[in-house]
């Protein structure tokens, strides 16, 4: 059964949501059961054209020549797109809102930096005829050495994947070679606690495997203006993207789409969607771009993969007082999204718990893999999932129930989170307590008597002196210990240097694996009282909050 | 090669068409004649949206050649509602939100109806493996499962 529990939240709303737990139709229904939603393929055109792309069979080479000859006089080729033809060949898709560089051709044209990149288009009458004539592209390559892993990409010395970021790392806002969290001393709290534990936690890669591919048809339409019936999940991110590539006004670009058929991320690239368009304008007839489903889950972009390394401090009653989260996201060849993911990431650091002490570093990080993008809570499902695994951990050294022990350290109203915001609204700790009333897990009266809404604030609002980075750019002025130095991440990077050393996480020599958990056995309701709630936090006075504002998203420019 | 003339019936109406020789019956009824319910998820025999029925008998459209459908009768979704009247597996993949974003619908209806129309009681067993060859990313299966068993029900209760 349903429940609202509107008490939690009872400041946030007033309204009376009376929805929850009534059946409702969704408006969509009716056309998904009679067949007649149409999706971006369900479009008739007469004189359809078909397009497909050569695609690079190498990780990383340099391009010598492309010889396209006998592929335009090839049977029902129309036209044979190369990167030149592009009026705009380098992009990135938050260039839209001001975030990162152009760093991705439409067509490759000097050089492919993963296996798939395309090279050149090759519109046909018909599918097969254009598949044909990719065949009768001649292609030849100087392979370069490749990097697959995030953490050999970042050494110095590495081969340089993306001439865009020499350093094989995306630079925030033109400055930083990677996203920093800090708050508190972590170091100092290590010293002192009584248990440090260390794990390395690796996400595979996801492909979003959507039952309908990426694809697009874009057609002349009246008016100078072109039709285009697309798979995209963001239809005017993709128009917007279609626009700046094409170099055309978006106002001649007519999208239509919403009916996406399956998307989970994977259709927010605009993969397909100017070359079509790029298509109707060179031939005047619609085009028809669809991928394969080998090129789907081989090309199309997937959930990056992402390591997180997490070193925590705990004492023997449970409390931790220190985090610090090494995280890496292998974007693949270019950006695309993963550089948000990655900021996404450290707002994700602590988790749902008061921590005194937190260091965050999240690198995003180029290699010669398929590039990454969007995937259901991209940025926070690895971290998230990296930091529950940890807990139980973490709750079987110090021998306490994983449920009481997230409800101790669960975040409570008015708590300081290492970001510098006050926690509102927190209801991890009531979550808690329903699932364990629900799978009838016995809870300590301690624990079944806690709230979000009384126990935080008060000296877990405050902001602790914090250690600052060699340049002393992290923390309040005033508890800047060391003069600002140039270092990396802090200093504007020089054009074409030789890139300085990111500080790279090494594996403990002897990594043991983790024990396998215990099962719990069931206690008896008092068996494990929990301590006070309020983890002690260094008593500096609690300065006008003023972090917030400091706290950098993709949405604002760094001053 | 020449293109050959095939002529069947879709939904009800008798259809005559000039396909190419290797032309798959999921082309010819999509971009052939204009329906476009049934689907194409992979060409290649995986996904099973493409699922139509070949005289009663569910078919892989992207692995049926147009030719061999020459005198058959071919039924897609489009053709399931009887005017505005839902078929008992539409109105039950409505109740049952058996469709999130549609695209296994058409197919998972029509390997759903050559079930019923051999087995009218089937188990949740034989449903399973009635919709084994269709892949569905979106649902988790379990509201489709339940969405045919409930329409089997319901026209059981009907015929009764
Ligand atoms: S399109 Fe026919 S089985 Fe996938
Ligand atoms: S509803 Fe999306 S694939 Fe089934």
């Amino acid at each position: 059964m349903l429940e609202f529990r509107k008490d939690l939240f009872a400041d946030e709303r007033d309204d009376n949501l009376n929805v929850i737990g009534k059946g409702e139709q969704r408006q969509d229904m009716l056309g998904h059961v009679t067949g007649r939603t149409r999706f971006f393929d369900d479009h008739g055109f007469d004189g359809l054209l078909h397009l497909k792309v050569v695609r690079s069979p190498h990780h990383h080479a340099r391009i010598r020549s492309i010889d396209v000859t006998a592929a335009e006089r090839a049977p029902g080729v129309k036209r044979v797109i190369r990167g030149q033809d592009v009026p705009l060949n380098k992009n990135t898709l938050l260039s839209l809102i001001d975030f990162g560089k152009d760093d991705e051709p439409t067509l490759a044209v000097d050089k492919v930096r993963y296996k798939g990149e395309p090279i050149v288009a090759i519109i046909a009458d018909s599918e097969a005829e254009a598949l044909a004539a990719v065949k009768l592209v001649r292609v030849s390559y100087d392979p370069l050495p490749t990097v697959f892993d995030v953490q050999e990409a970042l050494k110095p010395g590495a081969v340089v994947v993306n001439e865009t970021y020499p350093g094989n790392y995306f630079e925030y806002h033109d400055k930083y070679d990677h996203q920093k969290l800090r708050f508190g001393d972590v170091e100092a709290a290590f010293r002192t606690a009584d248990h440090v534990l260390e794990e390395r936690y690796q996400m595979s890669p996801i492909e979003h495997a959507s039952t309908e591919t990426n694809g697009t048809i874009a057609a002349p339409e009246t008016n100078n203006r072109y039709v285009v019936h697309s798979c995209a999940q963001g239809l005017f991110f993709s128009l917007g993207t279609t626009a700046k590539i094409l170099a055309l006004e978006s106002n001649r670009l007519h999208f239509i789409g919403g009916t996406v058929g399956g998307g989970f991320g994977g259709k927010v690239d605009s993969l397909t969607e100017p070359l079509a368009v790029l298509g109707a304008i060179l031939t005047g007839r619609p085009v028809r771009y669809v991928l394969g489903r080998e090129e789907e889950m081989q090309f199309a972009s997937p959930r990056g993969a992402e390591r997180h390394v997490i070193k925590d401090g705990v004492m023997r009653d449970g409390r931790i007082v220190a985090r610090q989260i090494t995280s890496y996201f292998d974007a693949g060849a270019y950006t695309r999204l993963t550089s948000y993911g990655v900021v996404k990431c450290v707002a994700h650091m602590p988790g749902p718990y008061t921590i005194p002490n937190v260091r965050g570093d999240a690198y995003c990080v180029f290699t010669n893999r398929v590039p990454a993008t969007a995937m259901r809570g991209f940025g926070v499902t690895g971290v998230d999932f990296s930091i529950e695994v940890q807990m139980d951990k973490l709750a079987h050294l110090v021998g306490i129930d994983p449920m009481e022990f997230r409800i101790l350290n669960a975040y409570r109203d008015g708590d300081m989170k290492a970001h510098r915001r006050v926690a509102h609204n927190t209801a991890l700790i009531e979550c808690v307590q329903v699932v364990a009333e629900k799978v009838n897990w016995p809870l300590s009266e301690t624990a079944r008597r806690a709230s979000s809404l009384s126990g935080g604030g008060g000296p877990r609002a405050a902001i602790p002196p914090t250690v600052t980075d060699e340049s002393g750019r992290i923390g309040r002025p005033e508890t800047r210990q060391a003069p600002p130095q140039l270092t990396p991440g802090a200093a504007p990077l020089p054009a074409h240097q030789p890139r300085p050393a990111v500080p790279v996480y090494q594996p403990p020599p002897a990594h043991q694996p983790a024990a396998a958990l215990p099962n719990y056995p069931a206690q008896p309701a008092d068996a494990a009282p929990l301590p006070a709630p309020a983890p002690p936090v260094p008593n500096a006075p609690a300065p006008p909050q003023h972090g917030a504002a400091r706290f950098s998203s993709v949405f604002t420019r760094r001053r | 090669m020449a293109r050959m003339p095939v002529q069947f019936r879709l939904n009800g109406s008798d259809r005559a068409v000039f396909v190419e020789p290797a032309e798959t019956l999921l082309g010819t009824i999509r971009r052939g004649l204009g329906d476009f319910a049934p689907k194409f998820g992979c060409g290649q025999g995986t996904c099973g949206v493409c699922t139509v029925l070949v005289d009663g008998e569910p078919r892989l459209g992207c692995l049926t050649l147009s030719v061999t459908c020459e005198g058959r009768s071919i039924e897609t979704a489009s053709g399931l509602a009887d005017g505005p009247t839902l078929h008992p597996l539409q109105a039950a993949f409505m109740e049952h939100f058996a469709a999130q974003c549609g695209f296994c619908t058409p197919g998972m209806l029509m390997a759903a109806k050559a079930l019923l129309d051999r087995n009218p009681n089937p188990t949740r067993v034989e449903v399973v493996e009635a919709i084994a060859g269709n892949v569905c990313r979106c649902t988790g299966y379990e509201p489709i499962i339940n969405a045919i068993l409930a329409a089997a029900q319901q026209r059981g209760a009907r015929r009764a």
